[in-house]
C-alpha cells in the first residue's frame, strides 16, 4: 500500500506509522472466505431465457405493474412504477415479452408476484434514459428523481431505496457521504471487485452522490483485507480534495451502518435515529456505482454483480447478471452445485436467507449466492446464561434475555432491554453455545412490539 | 432449469446466521471436566486412594440422578453434556477425605436432584449445584465434614486425625506451629478438602479455561484481590493468629472457588460489570468470614450468597446501549 490520506480531525487518524486500522466495540472476527474469489474478474453472463422479476426488490412499497401479459417491453423499460414516498422503479432486465404476473419464489423464502418476460430469440432492443451531461450544475431533486427513474436502491442487501437516503430529512444537514466498502459478510467480494475494476465509476458514483445530498465531504471506508482495492482507489482520488480513505479492522459487521459511522466518525447514530443525525449518510459501492451508471450512462438497474462462493463449487466467481435471472443459472456457471443436500444462502451466511428452490431469481439486493454443507445440530439447548452474547453485541444490548423475554412474551421487558435497537446481525447466535435462535427470538418481540 | 442440473435439488433451510463458532454445551462443560484434571491429580497425589473413592462415588451418583431425572420429566437425557460429571466431581473436591463414600453420593444426589434439576435443569438453577450439595452434607453430618485429616505427604502422617487441622483452622486457633509453609499451601501439601488444596493445580486448569474463553478474568481477580485487600488491611478477630494475604490466597477452598465455582456461567452475572461486582461481594463476604466468623470458612456460603444477588446484579449492570446516553444507576421502565 502506497499511501493512505490523512482525513481531518473531523476522522480518527487511521494511520501512525504502521498501518493502523479502527474498528468498534463488540462483533467476531471470523475467517472471511474472501480467497475462493477475490482474484476473480467480474464475467457477465448472458441474459436468460426467462428473467423473473418480483415486484418486491425494495424495502417500503413495492412498485405497481405498468405492463400487461403479452406486451413486448425492451431491455430497460419501466415495467412498474412507483407506489408510495418510500417506493422504486422496475424494469425490463431483458428484451422479450410478458408472459406472466404471478406468484413465484422470492429470495426472501415466501412465494412473492413476480413480472416473467420471455428473452425474444432474437435482437437487442435496449431504452435507456439521457445521460444527465451536466451533473455537476444539475439540482440534487433532479438527480433524485434520476436515482428513483432508474429504480436503484441499496445494494449491498438491505434494498432501501436510494433516492430516500440521498434527501436530506428535515432540519437536518448531510456533510459527508460515506460510502460503505467495508463488505464484512464472509465469501462476498462485490464490493471488493467492483472498486478494483470500476474505481473510476465508484469515485464517480460517490460525487454524484455528494452533489445530490449537498455533501461537502465524501469518504470511502475499506476493510483490511482489500488493501490493493484502497491502493487504486487512493490513486484514483490523488486529484480529489473532499474525498478521503478510511482502512477498517476487518471483523462482522463492520459493514452495518452504526458501527461503520462510529468507527470512520466517532459518532453514534441515536438510539431510533438515522445517519443524518450525525451528519452523515451512507451508501454502498454497488449503489454508487448503479448511481454512476444512471447519471453518466442513463442505464436504469437492470443487471447487478453476485457472487457466488462457498464449499465444493469448481468455479467460484464474481458475476454480472441481469435481475430475473433464475439462482440455477449461476449455480452453472460456478460450476456446480455439488451433490448431496447443502445449505444455499442468498445474500452472506451470518445474514443472508437459505433458500429452498433453484428457480428463485437474483434482485436488486441480492449480493452473494453462499454454498454451505448442512450442518445438523440441536438447536435452541437452555441458555447457560454464559454472556458471550454480551460481550459481541455491537449494540450494548443483552441478547439472551431479549430473546427470553421475546419467547415469553413479554412486551415491557423487551422494550425496556431496548429490543428495537437490534440490527439482527447475528453475532450474539454465532457464539451462543446453547444454539439457540436468538435473532428470530428478538425478531419475534420486535413483531410483539407492533 | 435444462442442462446438467437437476430440477429439485434437496436444500437445507435453517435461520440466519448460518455460520457457528463451534462453540457448544458439552464442548464448554467437557473442557471445564478436563481443566479440573490437574487438580485431581494433586488430590490423588496427596490423599490417595480416599480422594479417588470420593470421586467416583460423586461423579457416579451425579450422572445416575441426573439420567433418572431427566428420565421422569421426560426431557431429552442431558447426561452426555458434561455438566453432572463437573458437578460430581466438583462436589468431591469440597469434601474432606475421610467421609464415607454415601456421603458423598448423597451430597451429589442433592446438588443434582434439588439444587439443578427441580429449578429446570442446566441454565435454570439459582444455586451453584456443588455448592448447594456440599451445604446439604455439611449440615448434616456436621462432624464427618469438620474432621480432616493430614495429607499422606505431610510429616504428620500417623497422628491423631481429629488434631489435624487445616491452615486456617490453625490459625483460627492461633496454633501457629500447625500452620504450614507458603510453599505447602501453594502445592497443597495441607489439610483440607481433597481438591482444594493445591493452588497451583487450580490455578493451572484456570489458566486453560481462561486462554480459551469460558471463563472471564473478571470474577477470579475481583475475588481473589478483594479478599487480598481486605485481609491485609483488616485486623483479625479475637484469639486467631493473622494469616498474610497470600496464605489466604493459597489456603482453604478460596482459590478452587475463585477459579472453578464463582465462574458458574449459570448462577453468576452474565455482563462484565456484574461480574466484577459479584466477585467483589463474594471477597468481601469470605474475608469478613474468614476473620470474624464462627467458621474459619466462608467461600461457600460467601458464593451462595452472591448467586442469590445474581438476577439483581444483572438488572442493575446492564450495558450501554449504543446510541444512548449513559444511564443511572436504576434501571430503564419499560
Amino acid at each position: 500500500m502506497s499511501r493512505v490520506r490523512l482525513a481531518p480531525p473531523f476522522f480518527v487518524q487511521i494511520r501512525s506509522g504502521s498501518v493502523k486500522t479502527r474498528s468498534f466495540q463488540g462483533g467476531i472476527r471470523i475467517d472471511d472466505f474472501k480467497r475462493f474469489t477475490e482474484r476473480k474478474p467480474i464475467e457477465t453472463l448472458p441474459p436468460p431465457p426467462k428473467a423473473y422479476l418480483p415486484l418486491k426488490q425494495n424495502a417500503g412499497s413495492p412498485p405497481r405493474p405498468v405492463v400487461e401479459i403479452g406486451a413486448e417491453v425492451s431491455a430497460g423499460e419501466v415495467i412498474a412504477a412507483p407506489s408510495g414516498a418510500v417506493s422504486s422503479t422496475l424494469h425490463a432486465s431483458v428484451f422479450g415479452k410478458v408472459s406472466a404476473i404471478a406468484d413465484h419464489p422470492h429470495p426472501s423464502g415466501a412465494d412473492s408476484p413476480a413480472i416473467v418476460i420471455e428473452t425474444a430469440a432474437a435482437g437487442n432492443g435496449f431504452s435507456g434514459m439521457e445521460p444527465m451531461v451536466d451533473w455537476e450544475g444539475a439540482a440534487p431533486e433532479d438527480i433524485r428523481a434520476r436515482v428513483l427513474e432508474a429504480g436503484i436502491v441499496g445494494m449491498g442487501g438491505a434494498g432501501f431505496p436510494a433516492q430516500v437516503k440521498l434527501e436530506p430529512p428535515p432540519g437536518k444537514k448531510i456533510e459527508t457521504a460515506v460510502i460503505n466498502a467495508a463488505e464484512c459478510e464472509p465469501f462476498l467480494t462485490v464490493d471488493h471487485r467492483l472498486l478494483l475494476e470500476e474505481t473510476e465509476k465508484v469515485v464517480a458514483g460517490l460525487k454524484i452522490i455528494m452533489r445530490a445530498a449537498g455533501a461537502a465531504r465524501g469518504v470511502v471506508a475499506v476493510e483490511s483485507n482489500k488493501a490493493d482495492a484502497l491502493d487504486r482507489l487512493e490513486r484514483a482520488l490523488e486529484k480529489e480534495e473532499n474525498i478521503f480513505t478510511v482502512l477498517l479492522t476487518v471483523k462482522y459487521p463492520q459493514g452495518a451502518e452504526k458501527q461503520l459511522l462510529k468507527t470512520v466518525a466517532d459518532r453514534e447514530v441515536p438510539s431510533g435515529g438515522l445517519p443524518a443525525d450525525v451528519g452523515c449518510l451512507v451508501h454502498n459501492v454497488h449503489t454508487a456505482t448503479a448511481i454512476a451508471d444512471a447519471v453518466l450512462h442513463g442505464r436504469p438497474l437492470i443487471e447487478r454483480v453476485v457472487t457466488v462462493s462457498g464449499f465444493g463449487l469448481d468455479r467460484p466467481g464474481n458475476f454480472r447478471v441481469r435481475l430475473g435471472t433464475p439462482f440455477s443459472r449461476l449455480l452453472e456457471a460456478a460450476g456446480g452445485p455439488p451433490d448431496g443436500e447443502l445449505r444455499l444462502i442468498a445474500g452472506g451466511p451470518m445474514t443472508g436467507v437459505a433458500q429452498r428452490d433453484l428457480g428463485t431469481p437474483v434482485i436488486k439486493s441480492t449480493s452473494g449466492l453462499v454454498v454451505l454443507p448442512p450442518l445438523p445440530r440441536a438447536r435452541n439447548l437452555p441458555c447457560l446464561r454464559c454472556g458471550k452474547c454480551l460481550t459481541v453485541c455491537p449494540m450494548g444490548l443483552v441478547p439472551c434475555d431479549l430473546a427470553r423475554a421475546a419467547e415469553k412474551g413479554r412486551r415491557e421487558d423487551f422494550a425496556g432491554l431496548s429490543g428495537a435497537d437490534c440490527m439482527e446481525c447475528g453475532c450474539c447466535a454465532y457464539v451462543c453455545p446453547a444454539a439457540r435462535d436468538l435473532v428470530q427470538f428478538i425478531q419475534l418481540g420486535k413483531a410483539l412490539e407492533e | 432449469m435444462k442442462g446438467s442440473l437437476p430440477t429439485k435439488k434437496k436444500f437445507t433451510v435453517s435461520p440466519a446466521p448460518h455460520f457457528f463458532s463451534g462453540r457448544t454445551i458439552p464442548k464448554v462443560m467437557w473442557t471445564v471436566a478436563a481443566a479440573l484434571l490437574p487438580a485431581l491429580a494433586a488430590s490423588v497425589i496427596f490423599f490417595g486412594w480416599r480422594a479417588v473413592r470420593l470421586q467416583a462415588a460423586a461423579v457416579a451418583a451425579a450422572v445416575v440422578t441426573e439420567a433418572v431425572i431427566s428420565r421422569l420429566r421426560r426431557r431429552p437425557l442431558t447426561i452426555g453434556d458434561g455438566s453432572a460429571v463437573v458437578t460430581g466431581l466438583l462436589l468431591a473436591f469440597n469434601l474432606p477425605p475421610d467421609v464415607p463414600a454415601w456421603l458423598a453420593a448423597a451430597g451429589a444426589v442433592f446438588a443434582i436432584a434439588v439444587v439443578k434439576q427441580a429449578f429446570g435443569g442446566l441454565g435454570f438453577n439459582i444455586f451453584n449445584p456443588a455448592l448447594g450439595g456440599r451445604l446439604f452434607v455439611a449440615h448434616s453430618w456436621l462432624s464427618r465434614m469438620t474432621t480432616f485429616t493430614p495429607p499422606l505427604t505431610a510429616e504428620t502422617a500417623g497422628l491423631d486425625a481429629m488434631t489435624y487441622a487445616t491452615p486456617l483452622g490453625a490459625a483460627r486457633e492461633a496454633l501457629v506451629e500447625r500452620i504450614p509453609s507458603l510453599w505447602n499451601m501453594f502445592i497443597g501439601n495441607t489439610g483440607g478438602c481433597i481438591g482444594e488444596t493445591s493452588a497451583l493445580a487450580i490455578l493451572l486448569g484456570g489458566m486453560v479455561l481462561l486462554s480459551m474463553g469460558y471463563i472471564s478474568w473478571r470474577i477470579p481477580a475481583a475475588y481473589l484481590g478483594s479478599v487480598a485487600l481486605l485481609t491485609w488491611l483488616l485486623p483479625v478477630g479475637e484469639g486467631a493468629v493473622a494469616l498474610s494475604p497470600l496464605e489466604h490466597l493459597f489456603s482453604g477452598g478460596l482459590m478452587l472457588g475463585a477459579v472453578f465455582m464463582a465462574t458458574d456461567m449459570v448462577t453468576t452475572p452474565v455482563s462484565g460489570k456484574g461480574m466484577l461486582a459479584f466477585g467483589l461481594g463474594c471477597g468481601t463476604i469470605t474475608a469478613v468470614f474468614r476473620l470474624y466468623g464462627g467458621n474459619p470458612e466462608g467461600v461457600s456460603y460467601s458464593i451462595l450468597i452472591m448467586n442469590a444477588f445474581t438476577p439483581l446484579i444483572d438488572r442493575f449492570t446492564r450495558p450501554r446501549v449504543f446510541g444512548t446516553l449513559k444511564k443511572g444507576l436504576w434501571p430503564r421502565k419499560a
